[in-house]
């Protein structure tokens, strides 16, 4: 597999420079999918900043068991989009939710990218046992199927919101080493590699300066794509019973709590629904986007 | 060839291998978890100890791993405390219903997906590409959790088509097994349909089949008999790296429509600390993973001449 990915990477490489190249960020305007990509992570973002002023009610308080939208509460606020089985308001659950999220994806995306590649320049620039003894590694981790990882490490190790960064990084960084390793592959044998290494360069500055900057296109692709997964991994864990201990809300708990009371009230099940996916649809424009500007590049 | 294959598979069973001592290591170093969970959280120390000592856990870590090995390899896998049964049964019981599960998932995922992207890739720009990638992008956004849910509003609580449960209670009906397929194909054929295309437009801007273009061959025979051929190795490995992914799907739709299947196997599992049917289930998925990935490579390799020397 290795062998494709260098082959893969060749193709969307930029030639070669010093320094992180941001001419991208600035077109993001010019691609239309990404913008609009950006400007759903931004709305959600903003939600998240913001959920102490805007949500209407405390998100934990039962007031009205069963509203459905639109309904008063006994203080003549509104339950904009109802409430669920307990009382507690859906809209004020799903902004205060949107800060679980936009906390924890972030995070555990981060030490994903921190560890994979590390790993992966290492791998492909050292060549020779590390790369062996790391790509193993690699292959063992990949052989689980995600969520079975995650099962087996949250059972084992409790439901918690550092066990599940931990979980996720556990089962992310190897693919994003396998990635960086074959753009690494792809890059070292270039001209400007040589005289950095001829300058006298150390191995950690050629692989930081030289090389790094160079790959970042992919990479910053991946981490979009990565995000976006990384939300469905935290939706599918509380949609399970292993997200974060209730009460404090969670999307993926609240579609799983409610999901009994579909038949009759589908709305304490669809905008939890529907906010996971938009935000999940925003990083996937925003890479999508993305992949073609970093190839332009 | 032969020495890529006996290289490829040697490094397959060390992954297996080197998988079984990581599980090992983090369910059964300490004997005392298998004895809480074996004697449930009431039983008392001293039971517990006895219990060891009668079951052989007094003997030294690498025996015991060795021991545990060998019993797996003969499928001597312990009993369940859960389901009270021979582990081994419950799981063929439940494996056959996954099976039946999975073969309708890939039966119905491979032809559309990769009919999908092969329509876009080749026509890249036009209307179409751009109908069927913006419906790509759309539903790989629909995470499984939340596409059981919105499918079961349209076509079980709002147009009552289908029943909302696939538990199979009176025997098997193919009439469950379309909601959990359809859930699974859903969020799924968007990404091998990009895949494709993305495959696709690659090969049709290549030059041998431009030459065939400008050749006059008719469309039909450019597609089918030269693009295609070459377009579609990339998405071959990943559908066969897909059983991996197909197994996390699985665990979410089977215990949503409450299907007894593996997936919702190794989540009762988990949830029910029955340790011996966990230990079974994992390395079975590793067991799948392992040898699917061993056949993505080599599937590669035979599919992509320029690949055998390298």
């Amino acid at each position: 597999m290795s062998a494709a990915g260098a082959e893969i990477a060749a193709e969307v490489l930029p030639p070669p420079s010093r320094g992180l190249r941001f001419g991208w960020i600035r077109r993001i305007g010019h691609s239309k999918v990404a913008t609009i990509g950006l400007l759903i992570i931004l709305f959600w973002a903003v939600v998240a900043v913001t959920a102490p002023w805007i949500s209407p009610f405390p998100p934990n308080l039962p007031i009205r068991p069963m509203a459905s939208a639109g309904v008063r509460a006994p203080n003549g606020a509104v339950f904009w989009l109802g409430t669920d089985h307990l009382g507690r308001d859906i809209l004020s659950r799903i902004i205060w939710g949107s800060r679980t999220v936009l906390v924890y994806a972030p995070l555990a995306t981060a030490c994903s990218f921190v560890i994979g590649i590390t790993a992966g320049l290492l791998a492909g620039f050292k060549r020779g046992w590390i790369d062996e003894a790391l790509s193993r590694i690699t292959d063992l981790v990949l052989a689980f199927p995600a969520l079975v990882l995650y099962i087996i490490i949250i059972s084992k190790f409790g439901a918690s919101g550092i066990n599940i960064v931990l979980a996720v990084t556990l089962a992310s960084s190897p693919a994003i080493m396998r990635l960086t390793r074959g753009l690494v592959l792809a890059l070292r044998t270039r001209a400007f590699v040589a005289a950095a290494q001829l300058r006298g360069e150390p191995a950690w500055r050629v692989m930081v300066v030289e090389i790094l900057p160079n790959a970042s296109g992919p990479l910053i692709v991946d981490a979009c794509l990565r995000l976006g997964y990384v939300v469905i991994t935290i939706g599918t864990l509380g949609f399970l019973g292993l997200g974060l201990p209730p009460p404090d809300p969670d999307w993926g708990g609240m579609i799983n709590d409610t999901r009994k009371f579909a038949l009759v009230f589908p709305h304490m099940v669809l905008f939890p629904c529907l906010a996971v996916c938009s935000l999940v649809l925003g990083f996937n424009l925003l890479a999508d986007g993305l992949r073609e500007l970093v190839t332009e590049d | 060839m032969a020495r890529q294959v006996l290289r490829r598979l040697a490094l397959m069973l060390a992954t297996m291998l080197a998988a079984s001592l990581l599980l090992f290591l983090l369910f059964e170093l300490l004997p005392g978890n298998v004895a809480l969970s074996e004697l449930g959280p009431y039983s008392t120390q001293e039971q517990r100890d006895l219990w060891l000592v009668a079951n052989g856990y007094d003997r030294p870590v690498v025996i015991r791993y060795l021991l545990w090995l060998g019993h797996f390899v003969i499928g001597d896998w312990g009993n369940s405390r859960l389901f009270m049964a021979p582990v081994a049964q419950i799981v063929g019981v439940r494996f056959e219903n996954t099976a039946v599960l999975g073969f309708w998932f890939f039966a119905l995922l491979v032809p559309l997906s990769l009919g999908l992207g092969t329509l876009a890739g080749m026509r890249q720009g036009s209307w179409l590409d751009r109908a069927i990638s913006v419906l790509c992008i759309v539903t790989t956004s629909i995470p499984p959790f939340a596409s059981t849910v919105l499918i079961s509003a349209i076509f079980v609580f709002s147009l009552h088509w289908l029943p909302g449960t696939s538990s199979m209670m009176d025997g098997f009906s193919y009439r469950q097994l379309i909601m959990p397929v359809m859930a699974l194909v859903l969020y799924d054929f968007g990404y091998i349909a990009r895949i494709t295309r993305a495959s696709m437009a690659e090969v049709m801007a290549t030059q041998y089949v431009r030459a065939a273009v400008l050749r006059g061959l008719p469309q039909r025979r450019v597609v089918l008999r030269h693009a295609l051929r070459n377009a579609l190795i990339a998405p071959f490995t990943l559908l066969m790296l897909h059983v991996n992914w197909l197994i996390s799907g699985v665990i979410v739709v089977e215990y949503f429509f409450a299907f007894k299947g593996f997936g919702s196997l190794i989540l009762e599992a988990s949830l029910g600390k029955d340790l011996y049917l966990l230990e079974a289930c994992t390395m079975i998925t590793v067991f799948m993973a392992a040898v699917t990935q061993t056949i993505a490579d080599l599937g590669y390799v035979a599919l992509n001449p320029r690949m055998r020397r390298a």
